[in-house]
């Protein structure tokens, strides 16, 4: 690692401060009760209330927010990292008629404008019924998730010497079972971090997903802005909902925690 | 070694290529059919040819001073992020503690911001920032200084720039964390015993190393802050007046809420043509860089 900076503790202590701070903040106001929030700014919860995340709780409009999210970026994770792995074994060891093209072609998704594709998205799934349902959004963000995750496969892929693959076949093994039981558990770490992005970039995105749901399969992130809006200024249960929308992501990246460098580096070290 | 050419290669890709086409191709046709035609609604449309294109690049047009409007100011948002946050980023990156529970620790806090939802993103600084309940507009009018970003243009923009920081300075800083790992020992022991500066040290050895991935950070930090809408829609709504209406804020403006399709829809091509022509420069460069790649890369 390189030699140590005297100043490089003080400057990272400064920055997880940076960090911490406004989460902290949200935390705090989600633990105090409206009336404390509105009549001035205190550090901490002098009253501790729980009652925001009680109703969270309780109440079938909050919490199927929260199912509905997480169906669809499960869907969407499955529905990505298996339409990529092949994918990106073919740009990983093959040229091809159009390879080149196709690789932009495929990037240039991930970095298209969402906003862009609200509107005949929203026309296209209207189109076909699956308006407001989880399935609408999984497919939606497979147009930057499948791109990134071939992207990610690829990096991770071309790591493994080929020599393995032919050995693999002189040992008789067919193409589907070398994948499956071979190759597969090789770049095993790469599939994690492939995942562990789909999960995150579906997790986080809001244009789409709400343009595409109505009702049925309105998503968390969905369900505070119009509750918010329509019930005036609700600020400690809008807090604690979006305390709630940052556990399943810090439980996520506990268990990549050793992956994380390796993997924002898209397996391009 | 080269690769085998072999186009059987394709059948592999097929999956991939059927389905990102139909979420592209299909509603891109849909945009270019809308581009060229105006609606007064009850679904009838009329042949408008190149008329949106005309007006929306011309700026002296209500519709082209709109859309340049949002494309400077896009422009100026992304250069103003890319100036804070890959020399920050580099910073912290090099500042990263060496071993022990402290690197887990440091690594998860460091990535929380990235897998929190936009929308909550937008939240988080609106209940941090207000003047009235947040921590740092009441300390800032506190301390005597006037600070209220719904009001102030100024305030509005610092705001949206701080919160972009912080949401995704970790990013680049990851990134260079990598490369930084993956040097070895033996090159800081050759400049040890070369005596090398530190500023020597970092520019012939670590800047080096770190390049690839710095491009590559370069690349997502640009191209999605020029498409940034859900935290500042959160935060500001695009306000204070048009102060922080970006490109995709003023596209879903136009197109969900006026429903003015045509305009919209040639809007779209034309900011979805200028990512693409960015996105090929960004790639070019990529690739020329990564010559050395095959024996880089992976997971090793």
């Amino acid at each position: 690692m390189n030699p140590n900076t005297r100043g490089g503790a003080f400057i990272m202590a400064l920055y997880l401060l940076f960090l911490i701070m406004p989460i902290y903040w949200l935390v705090n106001m989600s633990l105090k009760t409206n009336f404390e929030i509105n009549s001035g700014v205190t550090l901490w919860p002098r009253d501790l209330t729980f009652e925001h995340y009680i109703k969270i709780f309780t109440d079938s409009s909050w919490y199927s927010g929260y199912i509905n999210s997480l169906t669809y970026v499960v869907l969407n994770t499955i529905i990505s990292i298996a339409l990529a792995l092949p994918a990106a074994y073919a740009f990983s060891r093959y040229r091809f008629v159009g390879e080149k093209h196709l690789f932009f072609w495929l990037l240039s998704n991930r970095m298209a404008p969402p906003a862009v594709f609200a509107l005949p998205f929203f026309n296209l799934y209207s189109a076909i019924g699956l308006f407001d349902t989880p399935w609408a959004v999984a497919l939606a963000h497979c147009l930057f998730n499948v791109p990134l995750a071939v992207w990610i496969l690829e990096g991770f892929m071309s790591g493994v010497p080929r020599e393995i693959d032919e050995t693999a076949a002189i040992d008789g093994y067919s193409f589907p079972r070398f994948f499956v039981k071979i190759f597969m558990p090789l770049i095993a770490s790469g599939i994690g971090v492939a995942a562990f992005f789909c999960f995150m970039f579906s997790w986080v995105e809001l244009l789409l997903a709400r343009t595409l749901t109505a009702t049925n399969a309105k998503p968390i992130a969905v369900t505070m802005t119009r509750t918010v809006s329509a019930a005036g200024m609700d600020w400690g249960l809008l807090a604690a909902a979006g305390v709630l929308t940052i556990i399943p992501g810090a439980l996520v990246i506990w268990f990549v925690r050793n992956y994380i460098a390796k993997g924002f580096a898209l397996g391009r070290v | 070694m080269e690769k085998p050419l072999n186009n059987r290669a394709w059948l592999l890709v097929a999956p991939v290529f059927l389905i990102v086409a139909f979420s592209a191709i299909l509603p891109i046709m849909t945009v270019v059919n809308y581009s060229v035609q105006d609606t007064f609604g009850n679904n009838q449309f009329f042949w408008n040819g190149l008329g949106w294109f005309q007006e929306l690049l011309d700026p002296s047009t209500e519709l082209g001073g709109r859309f340049f409007d949002a494309l400077w100011r896009n422009l100026l948002f992304s250069a103003i992020i890319l100036a804070i946050e890959v020399p920050l980023g580099i910073l912290v990156a090099l500042s990263m503690p060496r071993e022990g529970w402290k690197v887990a620790a440091t690594l998860v806090i460091m990535a929380l911001p990235l897998l929190i939802p936009w929308n909550v993103v937008g939240t988080i600084w609106q209940v941090f920032a207000r003047a009235d309940i947040g921590l740092v507009g009441w300390g800032l009018n506190a301390l005597g200084i006037p600070y209220n970003y719904t009001g102030d243009p100024i305030a509005a923009w610092i705001t949206i720039v701080v919160m972009d920081v912080w949401h995704w300075t970790s990013l680049v800083a990851l990134l260079c964390y990598a490369g930084l790992k993956s040097i070895p020992d033996a090159y800081y022991q050759a400049a040890r015993i070369d005596g090398a500066s530190r500023w020597a040290i970092f520019t012939t050895i670590q800047l080096p190393k770190m390049k690839r991935v710095l491009l590559i950070a370069v690349l997502l930090r640009f191209m999605d802050s020029f498409m940034i809408y859900t935290e500042p829609f959160v935060l500001t709504g695009g306000g204070p007046g048009n102060a922080t209406t970006f490109l995709s804020i003023d596209l879903v403006k136009l197109a969900l809420g006026q429903f003015d399709l045509g305009k919209a829809a040639a809007m779209s091509l034309v900011y979805n043509l200028i990512v693409l022509a960015l996105c090929w420069v960004f790639y070019t460069v990529m690739t020329n860089t990564g010559t050395e790649r095959p024996d880089q890369g992976g997971a090793a």
